[in-house]
């Protein structure tokens, strides 16, 4: 085939691909119809595409996939395995039940039964959504999660998108207006927020907005004030996206094809938006992995902080409570969130540069 | 080419300098006036070189000179400030139950009567916590304990990382292969969610055993933490460091020494090592804050170091409940975390600059 | 010597202003270039060729400045143009080509989006005739199957067709002036060969001028009708081609000559010019070259010297030719 044909389909198939994993991400939350048959029979068409694909991209794209599913195993093993060897099972905090709410509980946590067994169990479970329910307030964990992660969501996800936006915005300001004054004053604010820890910015923010000066509510259900706690889980990784943006830029405009754009007589401006940018951008694509996973980790706290109900409450509530299925449910939920992101954003990393040798 | 003769002598031209010439200047040049003249650059090590343009780096040099401070204050302090920080204060022998939260450079009723009578009472900077304990040094031990836990975990990564860099960086092929696929894998773990489930088992499976130790002033939760820190933060420098050797095996100054014969043993030492220090080094230095961070991000939660002994993001969580009243509390660790990840933060981006190759003009 | 030359460079200073101090690349030169002539500028690394020719098309990178003098383009000077104009100016009229064509195209742009883009800037055609005006650059440079290359990324080509994309960039717009810096010399000798002819029948079809600039003086014999010698930012010599390889009058130029190893004669040593290059951080008050010179005289050491006419077409600065005439007025005089 053609370079250019090949580059077309390989391009398809990326898109393809991704289509197909969100589908598929949809589908194991809203139908529990997956069974394990069917998922290892998904596993071994990816691993023979890995194989035997004649397409670079088709086997790039089977591998990932393959390592993320391999890790999200590894981390519901993990999990699993490490809550059962705390002494005493799941239940020691509570007073000891009787002998017929004790039968009724190992026959419904399967205690009885070997320790692999329980695991394959829990993972069965896992596909239909069921993440058992939790110690401390008996209620089915999945429900839990899924409500409270609505909050969640809509928390990070308004975190993440400006953290982007406005990191690169002004990480190209900083380049383009090196050593002037609004280089100097970007590069002063994002290097100092860079270090502070979301946490105790939510602190700092509650206390000073909210309790002192009292601009913002505090969080509760009627009045949800995303404002404050987005705040403070968006300006580190917002930080980071400005000064990787700039060195990228920096980088780039240093570049010789960008000297023969403007030998060639484009404009500055298109030369920085259309020729540099472009060329920019591909470090901060693949940061979104890795800002997810510190979104995610991050909200943890910022959600107890300002007690928003969110996930990360929940979570962290878990903790102090010992309540092990809770904890071990939002775990693997979060690892999902966060191993899938950073798939996502390897695929489109691979889309947009296109000099990569897939390997 | 063309007929040229270039032994036509050129056209007689008026002498074209108004001003007069001293024949004398045209005698030929000797060689000491010539070398005078030929000022070359001093020659520097990569080593000297690095630090000259570190120290110019303002922002480096402050930070070098904060955590300077800090490192003495921290040292100083308790050999200066009477309390310690998991008792309660004492007047004349008898604890001060009444020395509350007390806010900055205040006293106690007892203290007061204390100073009446004309006893010296040390001043209590940051005032008290709701243990009656005095703050500042409850401080200044936290600061010791994050710093401490922050070196010792980057000196676990750095440890395991290099080896396990080295070793795959130089030995390539099938080893080098396996070794990176399993690098992978942990890579693609979320490192902080493995530290918090790790925590919690850990805490109650060593919880007992470890009474009556020295560790348990530690606390499982901080063995925990070194323990992942061993487990899973490693692979980032291991990565790094089989990059740097990839890159300077293949590089041609390596096949010109092998070509001229030196020995294995020589080419890591006189040209891998060197050329691998400047990426080491900015890697560790930018770890130490990445450590604290974890530090205090677990004892916010409440997955932190032992009571009584204090760190500073415990000290932090633990002013977290008693913020609107006596916000101060919330400040002071706050600010020393800020200010510790700061400086490490800049001392590390001036190391890359000053040192990192990549980065030299 | 009636019509304004086509350009005017008038003793051009371009300094670099860095964190070290000021590197002074280009400390006056001042040369002429006609239409449709061939000017080639020798040097070598860090005398300051490729720096002045930036400094023409005015880019620089952030820290350099042209400090001093005029470049005049049809009379006008267009270091006083408004980015605007120099933006227009830059790809139509002027037209520059570079060193490594590995580098040099935008890796995540088709061949054929950055050759139209050239096309599409300064004129104002329909999408067709830039396709049209694209393949039929792609031919004239000599790449076959124009139409398929021109959906082709740049790294799917070698470099010797990478540099034919960059001088059917160049040539779009038909530019009265191509200034090609070093564009052989990240290539095989076979494609340099080629690379070479194929600019020498592009200039006797278009007839626009060219500034050729190497440090390889092969490369120089064959295409220039002038030569122009740079050291330290400075021109030590200029002349014909014929001028300067048979009678060379500074003793760089004659250095660089005898370098060049002859494969007739017998096997002897190679001559390589003694000592290093000079620091443009701390230029010395005499002669650049005198520190590495034979024939250094004491005046070397302290005054630049002055360019003399050698004849009617061959300058040089050198303060020997001055001794020369001095030596024969003086023989005149006694005589």
């Amino acid at each position: 085939m053609d370079t250019t044909e090949r580059k077309r389909k390989e391009r398809q198939l990326i898109i393809v691909t991704v289509i197909s994993l969100a589908i598929f991400a949809a589908g194991w939350f809203l139908l529990p119809i997956l069974t394990e048959k069917i998922l290892l029979g998904v596993v071994l068409l990816l691993i023979a595409g890995s194989l035997y694909c004649t397409n670079n991209t088709g086997r790039y794209v089977c591998k990932r996939i393959l390592l993320a599913l391999l890790t999200v195993f590894i981390i519901a093993a993990i999990t699993f395995f490490a809550m059962n060897a705390i002494p005493g099972g799941p239940f020691s905090k509570e007073k000891a039940p009787s002998a017929a709410v004790q039968a009724v509980l190992e026959e419904r946590f399967h205690l009885n039964e070997p320790v692999g067994r329980q695991f394959i169990l829990y993972l069965e479970g896992l596909m239909q959504g069921n993440f058992g329910v939790s110690t401390k307030t008996g209620r089915e964990i999945s429900t839990t999660i899924f409500e409270s992660f609505a909050i969640s969501a809509k928390l990070g996800g308004y975190a993440a998108l400006l953290a982007l936006v406005l990191g690169v915005c002004l990480g190209s300001i900083a380049a383009l207006n090196r050593a002037k004054a609004a280089d100097r004053i970007i590069i002063f604010f994002t290097t100092l927020f860079v270090a502070v820890p979301s946490f105790i910015m939510a602190t700092l923010l509650l206390l000073v907005f909210c309790l002192q000066l009292n601009w913002f509510p505090i969080f509760s259900t009627e009045n949800q004030s995303y404002v404050l706690p987005v705040v403070a889980l968006m300006l580190s990784p917002m930080s980071y996206i400005t000064r990787l943006t700039k060195t990228s830029m920096l980088e780039v405009l240093g570049q010789d094809y960008i000297r023969t754009a403007r030998a060639k007589g484009v404009s500055q401006w298109k030369v920085i938006f259309k020729h540099a940018l472009r060329n920019a951008l591909i470090p901060v694509i693949t940061y979104v992995g890795p800002m997810t996973a510190y979104i995610l980790t991050g909200s943890m706290v910022v959600e107890s902080v300002f007690t928003t109900g969110g996930l990360g409450t929940k979570f962290v509530q878990g903790i102090t409570n010992r309540d092990y299925p809770m904890i071990m449910g939002t775990t693997i939920f979060l690892a999902t969130l966060m191993v899938t992101a950073t798939l996502l954003s390897d695929l489109v990393y691979k889309l947009v540069d296109p000099r990569i040798d897939f390997d | 080419m063309s007929d040229y003769n270039p032994n036509i002598p050129p056209k007689k031209r008026p002498f074209p300098f108004s001003m007069q010439l001293d024949p004398s200047k045209f005698e030929p040049a000797s060689d000491e006036e010539k070398a005078q003249q030929d000022v070359m650059r001093e020659s520097t090590t990569f080593f000297r070189d690095g630090m000259r343009k570190l120290f110019r780096n303002p922002l480096a040099v402050a930070s070098m000179i904060v955590l300077i401070i800090i490192l003495i204050t921290i040292i100083i302090a308790p050999l200066i400030v009477p309390y310690s920080y998991s008792g309660m204060i004492t007047v004349n022998g008898k604890r001060d139950k009444s020395a509350k939260n007390m806010p900055p450079f205040t006293y106690s009723k007892l203290e007061q009567q204390a100073i009446d009578e004309g006893q010296h009472v040390f001043p209590h900077i940051f005032g008290t916590d709701e243990l009656c304990r005095d703050y500042f040094i409850r401080v200044i031990y936290g600061a010791r304990v994050s710093l401490a836990v922050g070196f010792f975990a980057s000196l676990i990564v750095l440890f395991i990382g290099l080896l396990y860099g080295s070793i795959a960086g130089y030995a390539g092929g099938k080893t080098d292969l396996i070794m990176m696929r399993i690098v992978d894998i942990i890579y693609s773990l979320p490192d902080t969610l493995m530290v918090i489930l790790l925590s919690v088992v850990l805490d109650q499976l060593l919880g007992q055993s470890l009474q009556g130790t020295v560790l348990a002033s530690i606390g499982p939760n901080m063995l925990s933490m070194f323990a992942v820190f061993g487990l899973l933060y490693w692979v980032g420098m291991a990565r790094l460091v089989r990059g740097q050797i990839l890159t300077i095996k293949n590089n041609e100054y390596v096949l010109a020494a092998r070509a001229m014969g030196a020995s294995r043993g020589r080419i890591i030492r006189k040209h891998i090592l060197p050329n691998c220090m400047g990426v080491i080094i900015i890697s560790t230095a930018l770890q130490i804050p990445s450590a604290i961070f974890t530090e205090s991000f677990l004892s916010f939660i409440g997955l932190g170091v032992q009571a009584p002994m204090p760190s500073l993001g415990s000290l932090a969580n633990a002013a977290r409940q008693a913020m609107q009243a006596y916000p101060y509390k919330m400040v002071f660790p706050a600010v020393g975390i800020c200010l510790i990840v700061l400086s490490f933060n800049l001392l590390g981006d001036g190391l890359r600059d000053a040192f990192d190759p990549k980065l030299r003009k | 010597m009636s019509e304004t030359p086509l350009l005017q460079v008038k003793n051009l200073h371009t300094s670099f202003f860095t964190d070290a101090g000021e590197v002074k690349a280009v400390n006056g030169i001042s040369y002429n270039l006609d239409a449709g002539r061939v000017l080639g500028i020798v040097g070598e690394s860090g005398s300051g060729k490729s720096v002045s020719a930036y400094s023409i098309m005015r880019i620089l990178t952030d820290t350099g400045r042209v400090t001093e003098g005029e470049v005049l383009f049809k009379g006008e000077n267009i270091l006083n143009y408004t980015p605007q104009q120099m933006q227009k100016f830059r790809g139509s009229r002027i037209s520059m080509i570079f060193q490594d064509p590995m580098t040099c195209l935008n890796p995540t742009f088709t061949i054929g989006s950055q050759l139209k883009e050239a096309i599409r800037i300064h004129t104002n055609r329909t999408k067709e005739e830039i396709e049209a005006r694209a393949v039929e650059m792609l031919q004239l440079v000599g790449v076959n199957e124009p139409e398929r290359r021109l959906r082709q990324y740049p790294h799917e080509h070698s470099g010797g067709m990478r540099q034919r994309v960059m001088i059917a960039m160049a040539l779009a717009c038909e530019p009265d002036i191509l200034i090609a810096d070093e564009p052989t010399t990240a290539l095989d000798v076979t494609i340099q060969a080629q690379i070479l002819e194929l600019m020498q029948s592009l200039q006797k079809k278009m007839g626009m001028a060219i500034i050729m600039i190497t440090h390889d003086l092969g490369v120089i014999a064959d295409m220039c009708d002038e030569i122009i010698v740079m050291y330290g930012g400075k021109v030590c010599e200029r002349g014909t081609a014929d001028e300067i390889f048979y009678n060379p009058r500074h003793e760089y130029t004659k250095g660089l000559i005898r370098s060049i190893p002859r494969i007739s004669e017998k096997h002897e040593k190679l001559v390589p010019i003694g000592g290093s290059p000079v620091d443009l951080l701390n230029l010395p008050k005499g002669c650049a070259f005198a520190a590495r010179c034979d024939h250094a005289m004491k005046i070397c050491l302290e005054q630049p010297p002055e360019e003399v006419e050698v004849n009617d077409c061959h300058i040089a600065a050198c303060w020997n030719n001055v001794r020369r005439m001095m030596e024969e007025q003086k023989g005149g005089e006694e005589a």
